[in-house]
């Protein structure tokens, strides 16, 4: 389902990124195009932690479903955290309606986010929807520039570690789940919210973000006990908007 | 069984829409700068939303403080002391499993 390029196009032009024509001393400035290999590279140090949510979702999900089902779910649905709702609730005997309402509102903050990575896609209106595919939590976050705008090969890039852990992770606890024991004694399930404070820690640059984060995080505790799962997080962007305060 | 398939389907055709929505949308067009000064700061609000759904958030819509949070605790420490990512990740877990144990 997600057509992730496994290789740089062939036009784009082949510049080691420690190529002696920087001048000496100077970053490389946000706006220098970037390769698909640079995204890969962004993404590697987040594959521990999916590799991990992976195998606590394949234990979680072979009672459920079976192991081959588990891995067809991680490949197609490919979105860990709705992934979690959906089965959460399979499991514990509720309807197919709500388990998949439930996956599918966790996932409705792709909407949003969607918008924001839109400009940066390229072609027409097939091939950026299948380019905005490649969008998950992490490649999306990395490929922030922090100025409003995103880096296509930075998020296309950095799913790709993201899938093969997010694959192979599934598998691995589907399959060998017995051996692993119980993913909670092992506290894994607080590697999920370790792994988005990983994320979001870069992404703290300045104050202004600092206020963004935390009133995105009061409204979404506020929310927790009134509305279903999914909307607390949705609802944060709307923190987001105090971006308006500055740009005025 | 069909069930789970179905669930399967009805998920992946879903969040498929969802990522196409965006980018269908907007196509090729900029944001306008106020937009653009949003999206700037839709990635702080929704990770941190995230941890702390994930860290607080119950089954059944309830909110509780429990060994995870002691973990994403850890986590954060690790983070402040600039520890690798890999070293955060298993702070994380083995600072759970221990407050779970106790």
């Amino acid at each position: 389902m997600n057509l992730l390029p496994v290789s740089p196009a062939p036009d784009t032009p082949v510049v080691p990124a420690d190529a002696p024509s920087q001048p000496p001393g100077r970053a490389p400035g946000p706006r220098e195009p970037r390769r698909l290999i640079d995204g890969v590279r962004a993404g590697l140090p987040f594959t521990l932690p999916t590799l991990a949510i992976g195998m606590s979702f394949g234990v979680l999900a072979e009672p459920v479903m079976g192991a081959w089902a588990a891995i067809a779910m991680s490949i197609l649905v490919f979105g860990g955290a709705a992934q979690f709702a959906s089965v959460s609730i399979l499991a514990v005997g509720g309807s197919l309606v709500s388990a998949v309402s439930a996956g599918l509102l966790i996932n409705t903050r792709f909407l949003p986010m969607g918008l924001a990575v839109a400009p940066t896609l390229k072609g027409g209106p097939l091939r950026r929807a299948v380019e905005g595919q490649t969008m998950v939590d992490a490649s999306w976050a990395l490929a922030n520039r922090g100025d409003g705008t995103f880096d296509r090969e930075i998020m296309m890039g950095a799913t790709i570690p993201q899938a093969s852990a997010w694959w192979i992770g599934t598998a691995v606890g589907a399959l060998g789940g017995a051996l692993l024991g119980d993913p909670e004694a092992l506290g894994l399930d607080a590697i999920f919210p370790a792994f988005y404070l990983a994320l979001l820690a870069e992404e703290l640059s300045d104050r202004s973000m600092l206020s963004c984060a935390a009133l995105g995080a009061a409204i979404a505790l506020v929310l927790v006990p009134f509305t279903p799962p999914g909307i607390p997080v949705v609802a944060a962007s709307a923190a987001a908007l105090l971006g308006l305060r500055r740009s005025r | 069984m069909t069930t789970i398939w179905i669930a399967i389907a009805l998920l992946t055709i879903g969040t498929v829409a969802i990522k196409s929505v965006g980018p269908i949308a907007l196509g090729g067009r900029d944001l306008p700068p106020q937009a653009s000064a949003v999206v700037a700061r839709l990635a702080p609000s929704l990770l941190a939303a995230l941890v702390v759904v994930d860290t607080f958030g119950g089954t059944d819509r309830t909110l509780s403080v429990d060994a995870t949070a002691v973990g994403v605790l850890a986590a954060a420490a690790a983070l402040l002391a600039r520890l690798p990512m890999a070293a955060v990740v298993v702070i994380a877990a083995v600072a759970t499993a221990a407050a779970r144990g106790l």
